[in-house]
């Protein structure tokens, strides 16, 4: 372990300030601001078309904002591709997984960033090393399969999901931005996945988590921020705020109470 | 110990049937052959005929299957293997050194595939139906016209080296001798299988016929890998201009129409999958041989033509119905997998620092 400054002391992991993004005429992000600090887990929430998902896709590398930047570690960067966020250890699990199911887990996990050695200008691909590698990690992260030479096709999707964050989490990562990984399981298989989130926790890595689920996040979140028609609405530390508080947020509302829940008959 | 577990026993009696099943076939058809035919089939002349009318179909189906397995197809090649052959023929008319000449026909089919790689990609047309169904009219036409449509024959002997010599070897009897063009074929087909196995990019291709999208969010250019196979379809289309350049001592310009086809046909006997991302080197290899098997056995045994059209059709059909019916085990299989899965998760409990605080 190494010694860390006050936290106050400390810019946050991550940040986005002023954000903006716009399809043409629509603008899916207004002068959102963002923070993510260390060893943190954030629930993100919002309804449908709130701007979550643009928003992590700028955080992740895979669009540029229109406006706005991102500052890491206190030095603003750009991301021109998933390759810019990768190298300065921000991974993204994607929400339909963006597994190649005619490959194995190995070579899932260690796709794009194949271990090897360079010759003619060709990476070399060592799979002895990569299957050993991979059955290592996931071992780390406490992930049982058959075995790391499974494809991906045959997987439950709860091992898919399991997968994929094993991907996100191969090389150092700092930042794992995680959009539904409950939302396509089966209920026994959400809780491992929630744990597995715990586990990287505990590894030091910051987690930002994309979930309608709202038990999800209160389970595993240390801070919830909403968004609503692509604006930051409100946020607050989990445990200062409700359930209910939160639905309102997702609905638009502040100050929302039990009564007023749209799921209790009166 | 968690980590031997997981990297255990890596044969499976299902993978080595599915990869391996397409090569019984071809040997169960030169038994066959061989019993049928005992004094024509296995005559070194006959097999050296065999290798040698593979070669074109050969060259041009593992560029095929390249592109198909990102999910795409090169409908160009015959067009390609045309201006290739011509262009061949006529600088070795008009007096060039043979190695510039050599150069050109795999020259000609990079800069096509590359055309077609850009067309796919930066003009974003929406299949590579499209832009590769325009090539083949475009190159056809202008093969015609480079070559006013008239073949040119009498081509300089180091021109003629690879499709037509032949490297003596004793050892197989008198009139032993294997083809320059096996020799071709065979590094081709080692080199492109080692590709794909070896290379980071080779396993690009795969991944990009298997998921477009986790490709690229893994950094993975997925245009960049798209223009490779189609230059790489177009390299060994320019490839197979030189055999058959060499063995007809000429070009043509109607040479390799309905080419394209054949080498389809090729990949998809060898159990590649059309919809990409699935495929081997054998497999192709083997369905070449196939359809290169059952061309010469039916001459063997004089049967017609038009039989070798309709049965080569009906096993187009035979070789993707086993695939279906495969893939439908193969789900069956799967819904087993997901009843383990309870077990999987059933077992996870016991880790500690799940609930506990140790990690």
């Amino acid at each position: 372990m190494h010694e860390e400054p006050a936290a106050d002391l400390m810019p946050p992991l991550l940040e986005a300030r002023g954000i903006s993004k716009y399809f043409g005429a629509i603008t899916a992000l207004d002068r959102v601001a963002f923070h993510l600090d260390r060893g943190e887990v954030l629930g993100v929430v919002g309804d449908n078309g709130a701007g979550k998902s643009t928003l992590m896709k700028i955080l992740s590398g895979l669009f540029l904002p229109s406006a706005g930047e991102i500052v890491f570690q206190g030095s603003p960067v750009r991301f021109t591709s998933p390759r810019d966020a990768h190298r300065i250890g921000i991974e993204m699990v994607y929400q339909d997984l963006a597994l190649a199911g005619n490959m194995t887990i190995f070579e899932n996990i260690y796709l794009g960033r194949e271990p090897g050695r360079r010759l003619l200008g060709m990476n070399i691909v060592d799979q002895g090393r990569s299957r050993q590698m991979a059955a290592e990690h996931l071992a780390r992260l406490h992930i049982e399969v058959k075995s790391v030479d499974q494809n991906v096709e045959d997987l439950s999707g709860g091992q898919r999901q399991a997968v994929a964050i094993a991907r996100a989490t191969a090389f150092d990562a700092r930042v794992v931005i995680m959009d539904e990984p409950t939302a396509a399981l089966a209920i026994k298989e959400v809780g491992k996945v929630l744990d597995l989130i715990k586990s990287l926790k505990e590894h030091g890595v910051s987690v930002i988590l994309i979930s309608h689920r709202l038990d999800d996040v209160f389970y595993v979140c240390d801070r919830v921020m909403a968004l609503f028609r692509g604006a930051n609405f409100a946020e607050a530390a989990l445990r200062d705020t409700s359930r209910n508080e939160v639905i309102g947020w997702i609905m638009g509302t502040k100050g929302h109470t039990a009564a007023l829940a749209h799921d209790r008959v009166q | 110990m968690a980590a031997r577990d997981v990297l255990g026993s890596r044969f499976s009696l299902a993978k080595a049937a599915e990869r391996y099943g397409i090569v019984v076939v071809v040997i169960v058809m030169m038994i066959f052959l061989a019993i049928a035919q005992p004094e024509y089939f296995l005559s070194i002349q006959n097999l050296t005929n065999v290798l040698k009318q593979i070669a074109m179909n050969s060259l041009l189906a593992i560029g095929m299957f390249l592109v198909i397995l990102t999910a795409g197809i090169d409908l160009s090649v015959g067009s390609v293997l045309a201006l290739a052959m011509m262009a061949v023929a006529m600088a070795d008319k008009a007096g060039w050194p043979w190695p510039l000449v050599l150069l050109i026909g795999p020259l000609v089919g990079i800069m096509i595939g590359a055309l077609n790689g850009l067309g796919l990609t930066l003009l974003r047309l929406p299949h590579p139906f499209i832009m590769t169904l325009g090539t083949l009219n475009a190159v056809r036409g202008l093969t015609n016209l480079i070559s006013d449509g008239r073949p040119i024959s009498g081509l300089s002997a180091p021109v003629r080296f690879l499709g037509s010599e032949q490297i003596p070897l004793p050892a197989l009897g008198p009139f032993g001798a294997i083809p320059v063009s096996a020799f071709v074929l065979l590094v081709c087909y080692g080199g492109v299988a080692l590709f794909l196995r070896k290379v980071s990019v080779g396993r690009h291709i795969y991944a990009v016929g298997g998921n477009p999208q986790a490709a690229r969010v893994s950094g993975i250019s997925v245009d960049g890998v798209l223009i490779l196979v189609y230059v790489l379809s177009g390299f060994f289309a320019g490839l197979s201009a030189l055999l058959l350049a060499g063995r007809t001592d000429s070009g043509f310009p109607n040479a390799g129409i309905g080419a394209e086809l054949d080498a389809i046909a090729a990949v998809i006997i060898g159990g590649a999958s059309f919809f990409g991302g699935r495929g081997t080197v054998l497999g192709v290899f083997s369905g070449v041989l196939i359809m290169g098997l059952l061309r010469n056995g039916l001459n063997l045994m004089n049967v017609s033509v038009f039989w070798q059209q309709l049965l080569i059709g009906i096993i187009i059909i035979l070789a993707v119905y086993v695939d279906v019916l495969r893939r439908r085990a193969a789900v069956r299989t799967e819904e087993l997998t997901q009843s383990r899965a309870a077990h999987w998760l059933l077992r996870r409990r016991r880790y500690p620092g799940n609930r506990s605080t140790t990690t």
